[in-house]
């Protein structure tokens, strides 16, 4: 059962449960649709942009506890980052969930850091990963649905 | 036939003790093992069932003693590896009492068979405007193919509509036929729903319109006694891995007239009966249809799963699987928060279901830690979810070797999933 608490630990089941920031967003200035034909997880996400700064970002769309807490934990990190620090926090969540990294010391993760327990499930990085994966083709511009697959 | 001792006792005494799948377990070797630390409880057989040692043993004993080309060498390993392919078309031929033994073309599998008559037949006889008639139910593979072909042919694909109970709906599916109508291609047992379709009715009432009808047995020949002749259907379809055969082996049935009359899917060797560069002409049925070197080894594994499945006997088989899915769909019914999709009264041993505030696919991580293998997701039948408004749902499907503490594991582990979720 451990693993399975590392996995689901209460913060995770309160976003998926609850997620913040999930709305279509008006003022959006870019937006990209994330897909995991695995599973059906579907996602959008929203991002306004001011110059170079996340000024607001939210999401929509219908997925697993694991991605829809993702989702909402990233929005919430990434308001206020720069485009750069935003990639640069995808690479350190990206080695966290596939636990490339024995020991990863990085206190930028903030609440990113309960998704620790997704490494020992290697099917579900793809649900944690999700958002992020859209995130980056909102950001780059790319037209097209991201698949996971 | 005749059965003799062990688990093949008296019909009499069978009767009594139904069935016990725990002595029908030791013929599979992969389920005695832990997962998660946790005995292996294997619930995706609709995804594809486990493999007796007979089966394996059959490969086996194929690959160490007879490996060669068959159809060709004039040297005692291909007349070996010849009699043991052909020995496998005769089995299929009587497993599924089709009248002659060319009838049965061997495929990579159900898609691959599916995908033969949309390109053989489809195109030889849809033309532009033209229809091919299918159901709401259907996998993706007996919806895509006939995309393409009605895509290239301008022709239009018509689906007969499901209720809520996931039963297709007779009368809607008449009113779709009608003299464009080329083809009508259905399943037999959804894999996602678990809904047994009235295939003889349907036949007769395409027939009556003069349509053809193929029929996908993916989830059908390894629970129900077939005869393709009793059916009347034209072409019919099966998976050798789902009938505790190796994957990558298939049949395609068709009724020998319409297999004739047909061009060929794929060219190459077999297929051939001489070659200039200036034309080419056909082998007979059934090697028209079978381009290249075939999977012998799964071909004559398919023929040893056939002997197996046909020893226990698919009428009990049937019988046991169907009080297997009673009593299964009683258990989960009890469980707070949990709603089966696929109610149809004539079903076969599938359990989809959802659950109120949990993912399915958070649900099958659960459940595996626990030892239980389901499968999680939209079962390659997206329109079937959306006609169900549901992204997806947990399957659990059942062969016989389940036993009922097996579905106890389920419960008990869908009770800790809703742990889990608080």
């Amino acid at each position: 059962m451990t693993d399975l608490q590392d996995l689901y630990q209460e913060l995770i089941l309160d976003h998926g449960r609850k997620p913040r920031n999930f709305k279509a967003l008006d003022n959006a200035t870019r937006s990209a649709e994330g897909y995991n034909p695995l599973c059906g997880d579907k996602v959008k996400i929203y991002v306004e942009m001011d110059g170079d700064i996340v000024k607001d970002i939210s999401f929509e769309g219908a997925g697993c506890a694991i991605s829809t807490a993702s989702a909402s934990i990233m929005t919430e990190t990434l308001k206020g980052k720069t485009r750069a620090q935003a990639e640069e926090l995808f690479q350190t969540f990206h080695d966290l969930v596939t636990g490339q990294k024995a020991q990863l010391d990085a206190p930028e993760l903030g609440k990113l850091a309960v998704f620790s327990g997704v490494s020992e499930f290697p099917i579900r990085v793809k649900c944690a990963t999700l958002s992020w994966h859209t995130l980056r083709a909102a950001l780059n511009g790319a037209a097209e649905v991201i698949s996971t697959e | 036939m005749k059965a003799t001792g062990g688990i093949l006792a008296s019909e009499q005494h069978t009767k009594e003790l139904s069935f016990d799948p725990n002595i029908i377990k030791e013929d599979f070797p992969i389920l005695k093992q832990l997962v998660h630390g946790k005995p292996l409880v294997y619930l995706d057989n609709a995804a594809t069932s486990q493999k007796p040692s007979a089966v394996i043993d059959a490969m086996t004993h194929y690959y160490s003693t007879d490996n060669s080309n068959i159809h060709r060498g004039v040297h005692l390993l291909s007349e070996r590896a010849t009699q043991a392919y052909e020995e496998a078309r005769e089995k299929v031929q009587r497993f599924i009492n089709a009248a002659e033994s060319k009838e049965i073309i061997f495929t990579r599998g159900t898609t691959e068979a599916i995908n033969l008559v949309a390109n053989s037949y489809g195109r030889a006889n849809v033309n532009a405007g033209d229809e091919v008639l299918i159901t709401a139910m259907e996998h993706h593979s007996n919806i895509v193919p006939w995309q393409i072909l009605c895509q290239e042919k301008g022709a239009r694909l018509r689906v007969a509509p499901i209720n809520d109970d996931g039963e297709l709906v007779l009368e809607e599916f008449e009113k779709l036929l009608n003299e464009r109508t080329k083809l009508v291609s259905v399943v037999h047992v959804s894999n996602a729903l678990g809904t047994i379709n009235p295939i003889r009715a349907i036949v007769e009432v395409a027939h009556r319109h003069n349509v053809p009808v193929m029929i996908d047995g993916a989830q059908a020949a390894p629970h129900i006694k077939l005869d393709v002749r009793e059916l009347d259907c034209d072409f019919y379809a099966f998976s050798g891995h789902k009938v505790y055969g190796p994957t990558g082996i298939g049949v395609l049935y068709g009724k020998a007239n319409l297999l004739d009359a047909m061009p060929p899917y794929q060219g190459g060797g077999d297929m051939i009966a001489t070659v200039t560069f200036e034309k080419t002409t056909y082998n007979t049925l059934p090697y028209k249809f079978e381009a290249g070197t075939p999977n012998i080894a799964g071909t004559i594994g398919l023929g040893a799963a056939i002997d197996y499945v046909n020893q226990i006997g698919l009428v009990r088989i049937d019988r046991y699987e169907h009080e297997l899915l009673e009593y299964g769909t009683e258990a989960l019914s009890q469980i707070p928060g949990l709603r089966l999709i696929g109610t149809a009264k004539e079903k076969a041993g599938v359990l989809s279901f959802i659950l109120e505030g949990v993912h399915p696919h958070d649900i099958g991580t659960i459940l595996d830690r626990e030892g239980i293998a389901i499968r999680t997701g939209h079962h390659c039948a997206m329109p079937v979810m959306e006609r169900f408004g549901i992204p997806a749902t947990a399957r659990a499907s059942l062969a016989f070797y389940n036993a009922r503490e097996e579905i106890d594991a389920l419960v008990a582990g869908i009770h800790k999933v809703k742990e889990v979720f608080g």
